[in-house]
């Protein structure tokens, strides 16, 4: 095959997701005041309780600075040009998937959800979140028999104020840092889940969001409660339009587990990279959480990142309980001009609690790749252990990788392990795959795979083939 | 041996190769036919290892002058990954390891990457283990490496026997054996030549490249030619190695290229 038409097949199928969907949306005008809060409030019909709790974070926020120490090289956001609230506007207020407008069916079936229930994989309920508003949740009812509350979070403000008063901001305190403030203050929609006590979840519970809207800002919020004894495992997808400018992803996620019960949170995120050139695509700033408030609970986060301009997220835990349990397994691949500054923190402060930290940053193209994570042994934490792996894989010359750990041991019977390495894509595993008759992209997709088994092998079975394919997508070209 | 008609499957003529900016081959002539098997052998540096390479598409490799036909197409105009798609094999002198890839995965992806040129259907997991059952025996491994990754942690026999499974498995017309015998003992020397002398056929022709003859006992060579300052400068059949066996390579003329350069 002549490079020309190689390089120009390539260019065709970079991002397929970049589709723009043609609905009337229903936007509250560009800008932020307290006003603008307001009236997201007024407009998805709050409580007083939670209206204070957006202008308390609101006025919070105007006190900080925006936050400039990761090492992301970004244009400065205005946040009065970005779009708060975008709905695609309602025909009526909707009982069943059938009243979905079929513009919105199709956009997720474009994406591969089909949110018809019959034609779903009958092991995964589907929460799809298009731009501000949660537009259908699968299998909400056969969930229901369960005692299990998985849905849309206004409506859980609706129907389970209770819960939702208790949890929200109990993990991600509004004040903790800069973009869950204004995420505090400007939220509008996300997906809540709860397990009652002794409920093990029989299906993967899953969160689609989509960005389709100009100029908005996507600010959702996850909560999610695994009462005692109770297992779940939730997984979130992510895509976004082709567009030139920067649109931001600010989203809070927070996770809080009872005794014995455990949280399993995988991400596969696709929000749209920006172009060759790296003009465009998603701020992806995000803060992830999760407590493990009772004894002998387990926290996992998978994350496999490959989209997105700028990824700046440290899925966290927060090891309370005792002999608690935190996981964070990461893939952050970063090509053409992308960049990644991300990894975890994991505060030990109950006895006997141990974590597990896994990073595979892959770089290619112009790609900056940054390992961040904190481990932070507290006084109490007799007998805590952490192991931490962060391996790096550079493709190319022009790329980067980096890694700060930073460990904090403050009680004398913990043991912390830390192992880091980087390697460069050999030529001559290259040369050893193509006289075997591979082809150089199938070689490098195949080199980075195998490097990150130990994090796909943590994913659910399905969508560990769809982050496979998706890391093969997100290489393409990045080998000359 | 052969009985097709007298046509040549390799036809290298006036071979130059240099690597970065030195000549390593200079007017190098070889002339293979299917059902055949030639031995080069040759002191360090003579361009043993550069041409079983240049053959195999390595890109450090430049060839200056020069033409390759294989079967009926000009080479030098094919990727590596073309070249093996068409029939060529190379086992490796430093096979090299790939993390988290099974061999069974790999080996697979191989063979239906071939197939896939050929306009074949690829091969199931299923069918993929049924017929890697018998090769496995062949080249005497446990099964078990299958589910290793490729290479990783793998003995130096093991390595070796993993290359001439690969052999065995992808079907290759022209085999390529870089050194194959450097770092085995005894046993697995002869366990890695019977593999071989099992996937000698009249439709395939096997060149061993080798520094010495003990290979040569257990694989018998219808041509053996000497390769010294990137030329071939004697040619003749296996006596013409055990000759060598008896005198070195200065007995016969022949001076260690980096000698001289």
């Amino acid at each position: 095959m002549s490079e020309a038409k190689e390089l120009q097949e390539l260019a065709d199928k970079e991002y397929k997701f970049g589709f723009v969907t043609d609905v009337e949306s229903d936007s509250i005008p560009a800008g932020l005041d307290e006003g603008t809060i307001r009236e997201i409030s007024r407009r998805k019909d709050e409580p007083d309780w939670l209206l204070e709790f957006r202008l308390k974070s609101y006025r919070y926020w105007l006190t900080m600075k925006d936050p400039s120490w990761a090492k992301v090289d970004r244009n400065p956001i205005d946040y009065q040009q970005i779009i708060y609230y975008s709905a695609p506007k309602p025909k009526k207020t909707l009982d069943s998937l059938d009243e979905v407008d079929p513009e919105l069916l199709e956009t997720f079936e474009k994406l591969g959800i089909s949110l018809n229930e019959q034609k779903r994989l009958s092991g995964v309920a589907v929460d799809a979140v298009f731009d501000s508003v949660s537009v259908a949740t699968t299998f909400s009812d056969k969930l229901a028999d369960l005692g299990i509350i998985f849905g849309s979070f206004s409506d859980a403000v609706k129907k389970h104020p209770e819960l939702v008063r208790k949890y929200l901001g109990s993990v991600v305190p509004y004040t903790d840092n800069f973009f869950a403030a204004l995420n505090s203050a400007v939220f509008s929609d996300g997906s809540f889940c709860y397990i009652p006590a002794g409920v093990r979840c029989p299906m993967e519970l899953s969160t689609y969001f989509r960005i389709n809207a100009e100029g908005t800002g996507q600010f959702e919020r996850t909560l999610i409660v695994a009462d005692d004894r109770s297992t779940v495992s939730y997984l979130e997808g992510c895509t976004a339009p082709m567009r030139d400018e920067n649109q931001l992803h600010a989203a809070v996620v927070e996770l809080v587990a009872l005794e014995d019960a455990t949280i399993k949170y995988s991400t596969v995120q696709n929000w749209y990279p920006g172009d060759a050139e790296g003009v465009g695509g998603i701020y992806n700033f995000v803060t992830k959480r999760g407590l493990c408030k009772g004894d002998r609970s387990k926290i996992s986060w998978t994350q496999v990142e490959t989209g997105s301009a700028i990824t700046w997220k440290y899925p966290s835990c927060v090891l309370k309980g005792e002999q608690s349990v935190g996981e964070f397994y990461s893939v952050a691949l970063t090509n053409n001009y992308q960049q990644a500054d991300t990894g975890t923190k994991m505060v030990h402060i109950g006895k006997g609690t141990t974590s597990t930290i896994i990073s595979k940053g892959i770089s290619a193209g112009h790609g900056q790749n940054t390992y961040r994570g904190l481990v932070d042994v507290k006084k109490g934490a007799e007998g805590a252990r952490n192991y931490s792996q962060c391996d790096s894989m550079l493709l190319g010359d022009q790329c980067g990788a980096h890694t700060f750990p930073y460990i904090e041991v403050r009680n004398p019977s913990a043991k912390v392990e830390h192992e880091a390495t980087t390697s460069k894509i050999g030529e001559d595993q290259i040369f050893y795959c193509n006289q075997r008759g591979i082809s150089t992209e199938d070689a490098v997709s195949m080199i980075v795979n195998g490097f990150c088994k130990e994090v796909f092998s943590e994913l659910p079975m399905e969508f560990a083939v769809e982050a496979q394919k998706l890391l093969a997508v997100s290489l393409e070209g990045s080998i000359g | 041996m052969n009985h097709k008609k007298e046509q040549l499957l390799l036809d290298v003529q006036d071979l130059h190769v240099s690597v970065d900016g030195t000549e390593i081959l200079r007017g190098l002539n070889l002339q293979v036919k299917a059902g055949e098997i030639h031995a080069i052998m040759g002191p360090n540096g003579s361009g043993k290892s550069t041409l079983a390479n240049v053959l195999a598409g390595r890109e450090e490799y430049q060839v200056d002058r020069g033409t390759v036909r294989y079967n009926g197409l000009d080479l030098l105009e094919l990727s590596a990954d073309e070249r093996a798609c068409e029939g060529i094999f190379m086992a490796f002198q430093y096979p090299v390891s790939i993390p988290g890839i099974s061999t069974a995965y790999f080996l697979r992806s191989a063979l239906n990457s071939i197939r896939r040129y050929r306009d074949e259907s690829e091969v199931d997991p299923i069918d993929f283990l049924e017929m890697i059952r018998s090769k496995i025996e062949l080249v005497g491994i446990d099964e078990k490496l299958l589910q290793r990754a490729v290479n990783d942690g793998f003995s130096g026999g093991e390595k070796k026997r993993n290359e001439i499974l690969q052999m065995a498995v992808l079907d290759p017309k022209l085999a390529i054996l870089d050194e194959t015998d450097s770092g085995l003992d005894i046993d697995a020397l002869r366990i890695v030549a019977e593999g071989v002398n099992s996937l000698h056929a009249d439709d395939r022709a096997i060149i061993v490249v080798t520094h010495y003859q003990r290979l040569l006992d257990h694989i018998v060579p219808d041509h053996v030619h000497v390769l010294s300052e990137g030329k071939i400068v004697r040619s003749g059949d296996k006596t013409l190695a055990q000759e060598l066996e008896r005198v070195g390579y200065t007995g016969l003329g022949v001076d260690d290229a980096r000698a001289r350069t």
